[in-house]
């Protein structure tokens, strides 16, 4: 009974949004979702397989804002690498796809995917062995961009590398990834990435339910990420974390091991990357070096900047917005998104600091007597 | 009395025949000249060899145009007249005068032919002109055409003209192509080994491939074989060294353009705590500022550089005084916000860029004295505009240190930089500090746009591909320190083009990348940190 009145007060509970942010998430993934699949075409109300893919690249973004949030919003480390540990995951993926192929490859090699026949390769290299496994491919996914934030993340924040210098070799460590993905030698594919994908788990990727159920699970994993980032956040380490972000010299004279905290978190936050990245390749159908340039980085940290940060739906609301209003401006205005988002870039940072999220807040100081309030320390 | 008579007209006679044959010499030089556009083609070598003994310095590029095809005579009074060497079409020289025969069209003149024989002919004569020209320079390139086809006769010419040559140079050229001579074709062996030692000096691709040849030559004797892979390796030793002289240049080179990328970045950090991200933007407005200032003097290419750095630098300087009065002040102390919103009006600005001028890449004529390269020897030749970007570059660096530690400008911004609440306190305006200092640093990119519009193409993503290598440069040296920032643009310029040979250009990069990543968490400020109570 008292479980069913807090469902009903919905998030009335102070600072807990997760239960309607799931609801809704729900509520919306099982309307489209049958839309799709139940509403015959031509009604009004059948949702198109194009749209339900577009919303599970949506949700993926979101999931990736999600990460960057937990990050930035709570911790203060504002990473512009994100893209990198997003696109590890994708090729992670991809490789597993890549393998699924088999035979029906353009030169039809069962083994060895198309690219490495063209560029005269007798064997897969062996970063490629046990790819065409499903359960190592996932392992994948979570492992390789894990080791990667825990082995930079323990180089940086042990040696106390902090703000705009953390910002800048994230982005440099992006960068340099592009630079080596790019390379044919490098056995993913080079400039074209990996694409042409078939099937995953036998499941045609073509097909609309297939579609649907990755947009599920998509939004699934996005609800629990955002639970399991809730709980994390608001235990004892996520009091740390944020007493960190607030003031790490002291929490540090107070005997905490700040870095240990900041490195568990940042792998936390990468692997969420991961898994995102791991979404958005089977649903889009590509992956490739661009993933790792530096603006897509900095471009999903404009996501979080926009729906507000520091607040985990914030971060989904951004992407949500900032990427549909992507999909609009590239078709209505080709040559003008660019300037929409660097006005957005602009018009947050001065404007909006707690984002679309924090402008109630921000609207209802103005009309109250004014009531000290403390500014993140960012 | 007759006899008197007769002494004094053959006195007179004589001296006549003496007059007259100066005058005489002269015409005739010009007369066979006149000869030359109507005689047969059968006739002309004898003429051309009655030319050749008169030993005329305007025979030179007389037959030099004939050889390359570019000699005309007028239809009109048939004088000779040469085409431009380069397009072999007018304007026209003279060939007595020397002088450009203005307002000539290629319809007033017709072409003197040759045939192959005459070529031939033209070829031997000129090389023999060319041997005992005035210039050192013309002898010392004629020695060394001749070391690949060295005979008998060559020889034998090239010892009378040692035997004579007063030019140190010249015989050291000299002494080469006769050493090269004896290594190959003397019969006694001593001699052999004897001149392929000496040979050893020299940086000629002709002796290097002969010397590869005797070095091989099983028929030789076992001491020139020896000698002449010992010389051989001690020229490939030269070699190597001048090939690492030439990527040093090609680092410090590529140093400098960094340099100027970083200057800007390194001056708004270190005062303002602000990392701009819109500086590689202030490169590009450079870069299209001289596109556009070529645009309008089209006639004067050569000096538009001139207009142009200083509208570069007022350009790039007052948008990024713009950018500081509208955004950056807001956002004082909050870097990362900053970081954030640079980045946005950096993507505004190369959208603009674009729909201005067009996505696609525009080219900058370069000045005629920045083409071409500066042949030290011919294992070593430096591109004159690299050389004059890496000059350009130091020349900054002087200006910017002579700002920061003579004017008063550059002590308010130190003051500023070091304790804002202070400086402010002393009474020095930091708002007009910060926005004179964003507006130095913005102009400076502007002015490293200019340079780099000289090495490649400008487009609206050229500040993209140098923003994060001046980041790493500023982060390498150490924030705010000038000189930091030139050591560290050197060193990562260099350590680029050491390493490209060895693992292609983008592992470099990115090797140079973890490099430095793993370099700031040894020391996360820098080479040179700042000191004191400034620093944090």
């Amino acid at each position: 009974m008292n479980r069913f009145t807090q469902l009903l007060s919905l998030g009335r509970m102070p600072g807990n949004k997760t239960l309607p942010f799931v609801a809704i998430l729900f509520a919306v993934t099982l309307l489209a979702s049958l839309g799709n699949l139940l509403v015959p075409e031509g009604s009004a109300l059948h949702v198109s397989t194009y749209t339900i893919t577009l919303l599970g690249k949506y949700l993926s973004y979101a999931l990736l804002a999600l990460a960057v949030d937990v990050i930035w919003g709570y911790c203060g480390i504002l990473s512009l690498g994100h893209g990198a540990f997003f696109a590890l995951g994708g090729y992670a993926m991809g490789m597993y796809l890549m393998r699924q192929i088999g035979d029906r490859g353009v030169y039809g090699n069962p083994v060895l995917p198309d690219f490495m026949v063209f560029l005269n390769w007798d064997a897969l290299p062996w970063f490629w062995l046990g790819m065409d496994q499903f359960w190592f491919a996932i392992l994948m996914v979570v492992f390789v961009p894990g080791l990667l934030a825990f082995v930079f993340g323990w180089l940086a924040f042990h040696s106390r590398v902090t703000g705009v210098y953390l910002s800048i070799i994230t982005q440099a460590l992006t960068y340099a990834l592009m630079l080596a993905f790019f390379r044919n030698e490098m056995g993913f594919g080079g400039n074209n990435g990996l694409t042409d994908f078939k099937d995953l788990l036998g499941f045609d990727l073509q097909s609309d339910t297939t579609r649907v159920a990755l947009f599920a699970l998509t939004a699934f994993m996005l609800g629990l990420v955002y639970v399991i980032s809730h709980l994390i956040l608001k235990s004892r380490f996520g009091k740390v974390i944020e007493a960190i972000r607030d003031g790490e010299n002291r929490v540090r004279f107070l005997g905490y091991r700040t870095e240990r905290y900041k490195v568990g978190l940042f792998v936390y936050s990468a692997v969420v990357a991961g898994i995102a990245g791991a979404l958005y390749v089977p649903q889009v159908g590509i992956i490739n070096p661009g993933e790792f340039a530096p603006l897509k980085s900095i471009e999903l940290v404009v996501w979080v900047a926009v729906g507000g940060r520091g607040t985990l739906y914030g971060a989904v609301v951004g992407a949500l917005l900032v990427n549909y209003a992507k999909t609009r401006f590239t078709a209505i205005l080709p040559d003008g998104w660019l300037f929409i988002l660097g006005g957005l870039f602009v018009l947050v940072t001065l404007f909006l600091p707690k984002g679309l999220v924090g402008l109630v807040g921000q609207v209802r100081a103005r009309f109250k007597p004014a009531k000290p309030s403390e500014e993140s320390a960012v | 009395m007759k006899r008197l008579l007769r002494l004094a007209t053959g006195l007179l006679a004589t001296c006549g025949l003496l007059f007259t044959h100066a005058a005489f010499a002269e015409s005739l030089f010009e007369q066979r000249l006149g000869e030359l556009t109507e005689a047969s083609l059968a006739e002309t070598q004898a003429l051309l060899e009655a030319l050749e003994a008169e030993g005329d310095p305007r025979l030179l590029p007389l037959f030099d145009a004939l050889f390359n095809g570019n000699l005309y005579y007028i239809e009109a009074d048939q004088t000779l007249v040469a085409a431009d060497p380069n397009s072999g079409t007018a304007p026209f020289t003279g060939i007595l005068s020397g002088d450009v025969v203005a307002s000539l069209s290629e319809d007033d003149v017709a072409k003197v032919r040759v045939n192959n024989r005459l070529r031939r002919y033209l070829n031997d004569a000129l090389a023999r002109l060319k041997l005992t020209a005035a210039d050192p320079d013309i002898r010392i390139a004629a020695v060394n055409e001749l070391l690949s086809q060295l005979n008998a006769n060559t020889v034998a010419q090239l010892d009378a003209l040692r035997a004579n040559e007063q030019n140190a140079n010249v015989q050291k050229a000299l002494d080469t192509a006769l050493n090269l001579y004896t290594a190959q074709s003397s019969d006694r062996v001593g001699e052999r080994v004897q001149a392929i030692h000496a040979l050893s000096g020299s940086l000629q691709n002709a002796v290097r491939n002969a010397l590869a040849r005797l070095a091989d030559d099983a028929t030789a004797p076992e001491a020139v074989r020896i000698a002449a892979t010992d010389s051989l390796k001690r020229i490939e030793q030269k070699f190597t060294f001048y090939s690492y002289v030439n990527q040093l240049f090609f680092g410090l080179s590529l140093g400098s353009v960094l340099l100027l990328a970083a200057f800007g970045l390194a001056i708004t950090f270190g005062v303002m705590g602000v990392i701009n991200m819109a500086h590689g933007e202030m490169l590009m407005l450079g870069a299209y500022t001289t596109f556009v200032v070529q645009q309008l003097m089209p006639n004067a290419i050569n000096q538009s550089i001139w207009v142009a750095i200083p509208m570069a630098f007022l350009v790039a300087g007052s948008v990024g005084v713009l950018i500081e009065r509208c955004v950056i002040r807001f956002l004082h102390g909050r870097p990362l916000e900053t970081l954030l919103a640079t980045f946005g009006i950096s993507l505004v600005l190369q959208q603009l860029v674009r729909t201005v001028f067009s996505p696609l890449n525009r080219r900058v004529i370069a000045p005629d004295w920045l083409s071409g390269s500066w042949q030290i020897n011919p294992a070593l030749s430096l591109t004159y505009n690299r050389l004059y970007i890496l000059i350009f570059a130091l020349i900054v660096f002087a200006v910017l240190v002579l700002i920061m530690k003579k004017t008063s400008l550059g002590l308010q911004v130190r003051a500023v930089s070091q304790n804002r609440a202070m400086a402010k306190a002393m009474g020095i305006k930091t708002d007009w500090v910060d926005a004179l200092t964003f507006g130095l640093g913005s102009g400076i990119a502007g002015i490293g746009g200019v340079a780099l519009s000289q090495l490649t193409n400008v487009g609206p993503n050229l500040g993209q591909s140098y923003i994060i290598d001046s980041f790493m440069v500023v982060v390498f040296g150490g924030v705010g320190n000038l000189y930091g920032t030139l050591v560290a643009a050197f060193t990562l310029g260099v350590a680029n083009k050491f390493l490209e040979p060895i693992t292609g250009t983008v592992l470099a990069t990115t090797l140079v990348l973890v490099f430095i990543i793993l370099f700031i968490q040894k020391k996360p400020k820098g080479l040179f940190p700042q000191r004191g109570r400034a620093a944090e």
